[in-house]
């Protein structure tokens, strides 16, 4: 058995443990949701040792020195948040011996996994140019990942919080939460259309690296693609017609908003210093060791900063200025779609725009 | 009413002292760059307009760019209202932090003190105990369960014959966000230094030249040293047989007033550093008009081994025969099609190799391909080998030339951080009381306790004290 064998094991767990997750919150059968929780931690023990092959499978090839953990590229990377993210939650579901927030984090999982897939980006081992041989950026990589799991529970948590503090359907907070839900619900299927059509119906002979969103917006037939943006507006307008029921659903599993609102205060808490230290201040010196420039505006570093403005002012308003509850909550949800943008959106929407790192 | 007599000083003061502004800068500094990171900074305009014909339409794009140009959005982080923005947060970050500063260190200063029994305050951590025994003969248990927390408590005797332990800890830990607030002033600080002292230019470098000027990335003017640096050699290594490289390699000598003073082989994060000057590798290339020195260690039949240097078309004998070889042609990254034809593919030496006629008495014997990265090629019919060590002189080595006065401030500032943010993070004050009196069945011990972060596992800690002493006494 190789690292790949391992991880397509994991992934398939991942993506079944989200799905029992989803069904435990809707039965609250307690059978179902230690199966969830098995499944999860079956595939985070099968992740962990493919983790190591692939590290082992490095070195035998001869590309990599023993220093160097396989989290050196877009591929490595991503599979190395889906373990941090899966690892936080685990802590956290024997913590605090609560199974719901599993419904919400293992999706979050799953669209990581599932964009690997769809964008065909190289899973291969490969070897490492120069700039990249460095202990600095080896920190930099495994700080700033650690700290984009805590806010990816912190988001998730932010999520269930909102959900369960608001009333009325007009209320800001309210719709900002159903439309961050629906656009989250819009991409997992998004995403799942682009994998039936090209991976199980396989409709197409042409060898398309890219598949995301072909099946849906970027559809070659315009029809599919004015399709897919009213289903997706159906979709989010839905989440927030009939949110409330997911409300019931939530309250209904003994997770009170005190809690939520710790947890997702918590996981910034720790989140916030680590990615200081090791997405900002390593990655400068990194930078600087390798190109002679601790820091120089581009979209990538301009990016992180922009991140941990976000969460500093989350700090300063909650600890300073008392805001609590849905506010902080808001802010939360905000600080991961711009850890999200920094980490993807600089590649792939801006490369689109200029001409850096692109997928593949 | 004293509000209105508020001097515009103090209007001033209270304007920056408030976390409000804060919030606000945040979001505007944060919402401001998004802009920079869609607009390529410091591009041609073509570029750009280019990127804003697909964001606002054809029509649109020139004057959105002339409007973008004028606010200074091609240059955003360097134009006067952003740098105004910085300068707010700074002024915003120092005021803010001097606002609040004496007070937390009252508190900081302020000793832990016992409390009145009669009249104990409503606290946050609170537990209560009786245990069958004299306060007495409990007071051993109770000094060594507080110490097991990590406190150091201190001893007061109440008028019933009980006593009270208090104690504190972590309270220089309130610092910690002071701290991480001087680490950014720090920081910028040594920015604002490296900005107007500092030099920022580029080298390139042939193999076997000496120079003692950078070139500004600004203009590309000379910038004298202070010293001159050679390039002895510069190599690539590559992955295996692969194109990929692994490691690019630079070997500099620096002389000082004539002197050697310095030899260093500098990589990719291994740059090299003399009088405040740091040499980064950041890039190679080939001379156009390169003549180069062909190095070959050559070891005859009879085992006798010879380095020769020598430039295209010159002849050597290998040792202890007859056969001379010539040296004809040279490929910087020789390949071989499908129909057996050799061609260079690159213009790189991604796979450097030289063509050798040898000769014995005059007549021809063998010819072919010498390549320096496959040894088979070395051995030459009669047993004899040929190894191509180098096309030495044809390369230049691209450095990046440094000179930053403020950057161990800034790095000073990074470590001051990690410690600011340790402190305000994962540390909290905590304060503690056990007030032990008499009571009908033995000791009322009375447990209160107070952390300005993380109470919750404070209180866990104080609860597993609890029931430590329920088992233990």
């Amino acid at each position: 058995m190789d690292s790949s064998t391992l991880f397509g094991i994991a992934t398939i767990g991942y993506i079944l443990a989200m799905v029992t997750y989803i069904v435990y919150i809707a039965f609250r059968n307690k059978t179902i949701g230690i199966i969830a929780s098995t499944i999860t931690i079956v595939s985070f023990i099968a992740h962990t040792g493919a983790f190591f092959m692939r590290w082992y499978e490095g070195y035998i090839m001869g590309l990599r020195s023993l220093w160097h953990p396989p989290i050196s590229n877009l591929y490595e990377s991503i599979i190395f948040f889906v373990w941090c993210l899966i690892l936080g939650y685990i802590i956290i579901e024997i913590k605090y011996t609560n199974r719901s927030f599993g419904a919400f984090v293992t999706p979050i999982a799953g669209l990581a996994l599932a964009f690997i897939e769809m964008t065909g980006m190289s899973k291969e081992i490969e070897p490492l140019v120069p700039a990249l041989q460095s202990n600095w950026l080896l920190a930099h990589v495994t700080m700033s990942f650690i700290s984009y799991a805590l806010f990816g529970l912190s988001f998730a948590t932010a999520l269930m919080y909102l959900i369960e503090k608001t009333e009325k359907k007009t209320e800001p907070a309210y719709i900002f939460w159903s439309f961050s839900l629906g656009i989250l619900i819009v991409l997992l299927i998004a995403m799942t259309m682009d994998y039936l059509e090209f991976h199980v119906a396989a409709t197409t002979s042409e060898n398309i690296k890219n598949y995301l969103f072909k099946a849906t917006f970027k559809s070659a037939n315009s029809v599919v693609a004015i399709t897919s943006w009213i289903g997706s507006f159906i979709i989010i307008g839905m989440v927030w017609a009939f949110g409330h029921h997911l409300k019931r659903l939530i309250g209904a599993l003994n997770v009170t908003p005190e809690l939520l609102d710790e947890l997702t205060y918590k996981t910034v808490a720790i989140g916030f210093p680590i990615f200081t230290l090791g997405g900002l201040i390593f990655g400068a010196i990194w930078a600087d060791q390798a190109w002679g420039v601790y820091w120089s505006w581009d979209p990538k570093e301009t990016w992180s900063l922009i991140t941990w403005f976000v969460y500093a002012f989350f700090l300063h308003a909650r600890l300073m200025r008392g805001w609590r509850g849905k506010r902080a909550a808001i802010v939360s949800v905000i600080g991961f779609v711009a850890v999200v943008f920094t980490y993807l959106g600089v590649n792939l929407l801006l490369s689109g725009l200029h001409s850096y790192g692109s997928l593949s | 009413m004293a509000e209105k007599e508020k001097s515009f000083v103090d209007r001033l003061w209270d304007f920056f002292a408030s976390v409000k502004l804060a919030i606000v800068l945040f979001s505007l500094i944060a919402l401001t760059s998004i802009i920079g990171t869609v607009i390529e900074q410091n591009a041609s305009p073509e570029k750009n307009i280019i990127v804003l014909k697909r964001l606002v339409g054809e029509n649109l794009a020139p004057t959105v760019y002339r409007i973008l140009d004028i606010l200074g959005f091609m240059d955003m982080y360097h134009s006067w209202w952003f740098v105004t923005l910085l300068v707010l947060f700074a002024m915003n970050l120092i005021i803010c932090s001097l606002e609040r500063l004496p007070r937390i260190w009252n508190l900081i200063k302020e000793p832990v003190k016992p409390l009145n029994p009669e009249r104990i305050p409503a606290f946050p951590i609170r537990k209560e105990i009786v245990i069958r025994h004299s306060p007495e003969t409990v007071r051993e248990a109770l000094v060594q369960s507080v110490k097991q927390l990590g406190f150091k408590p201190m001893n007061s005797p109440l008028e019933d014959g009980g006593y009270q332990l208090y104690a504190q800890k972590g309270n220089w830990s309130r610092l910690g966000v002071y701290i991480t607030h001087l680490s950014i002033i720090m920081i910028m600080i040594g920015a604002v230094i490296g900005i107007f002292f500092g030099f920022n230019g580029f080298l390139n470098l042939p193999e076997g030249y000496t120079s003692d000027v950078a070139y500004s990335r600004k203009d590309s003017k000379p910038h004298p040293l202070g010293f001159s640096i050679r390039c002895d050699d510069f190599d690539v290594e590559f992955y295996g047989m692969s194109d990929m490289p692994k490691d690019y390699r630079s070997w500099l000598t620096v002389f000082k007033d004539g002197k050697e003073v310095m030899k260093k082989m500098i990589e990719v994060n291994s740059p090299l550093k003399f009088e405040g000057y740091t040499f980064y590798q950041s890039s190679y290339g080939m001379l156009s008009t390169g003549r180069g020195f062909f190095i070959f260690k050559v070891k005859g039949p009879g085992g006798k081994t010879e380095t020769i240097t020598k430039i295209m078309g010159e002849s050597f004998i290998i040792p202890g025969t007859n056969i001379k070889g010539t040296i004809k042609k040279f490929s910087p990254a020789l390949a071989i099609s499908q129909d057996g034809k050799t061609y260079t593919y690159a213009q790189m030496m991604n796979n450097p190799a030289v063509y050798i006629e040898f000769t014995e008495n005059g007549k021809p014997k063998y010819s072919g391909w010498i390549l320096k990265r496959y040894p088979q090629t070395w051995r030459l019919p009669d047993g004899s080998i040929v190894q191509f060590i180098d096309y030495w002189g044809v390369q230049y080595t691209g450095l990046q030339v440094r000179k930053d006065p403020g950057v161990w401030i800034v790095y000073l500032g990074c470590v001051v951080m990690a410690i600011g943010l340790y402190m305000a993070f994962f540390m909290s004050h905590k304060r503690i009381w056990l007030i032990a009196s008499k009571a009908k069945e033995g000791t009322l011990i009375r447990i209160l306790a107070t952390a300005n972060k993380n109470r919750a596992g404070f209180e866990r800690k104080v609860e597993t004290l609890v029931s430590n002493l329920n088992r233990e006494v």
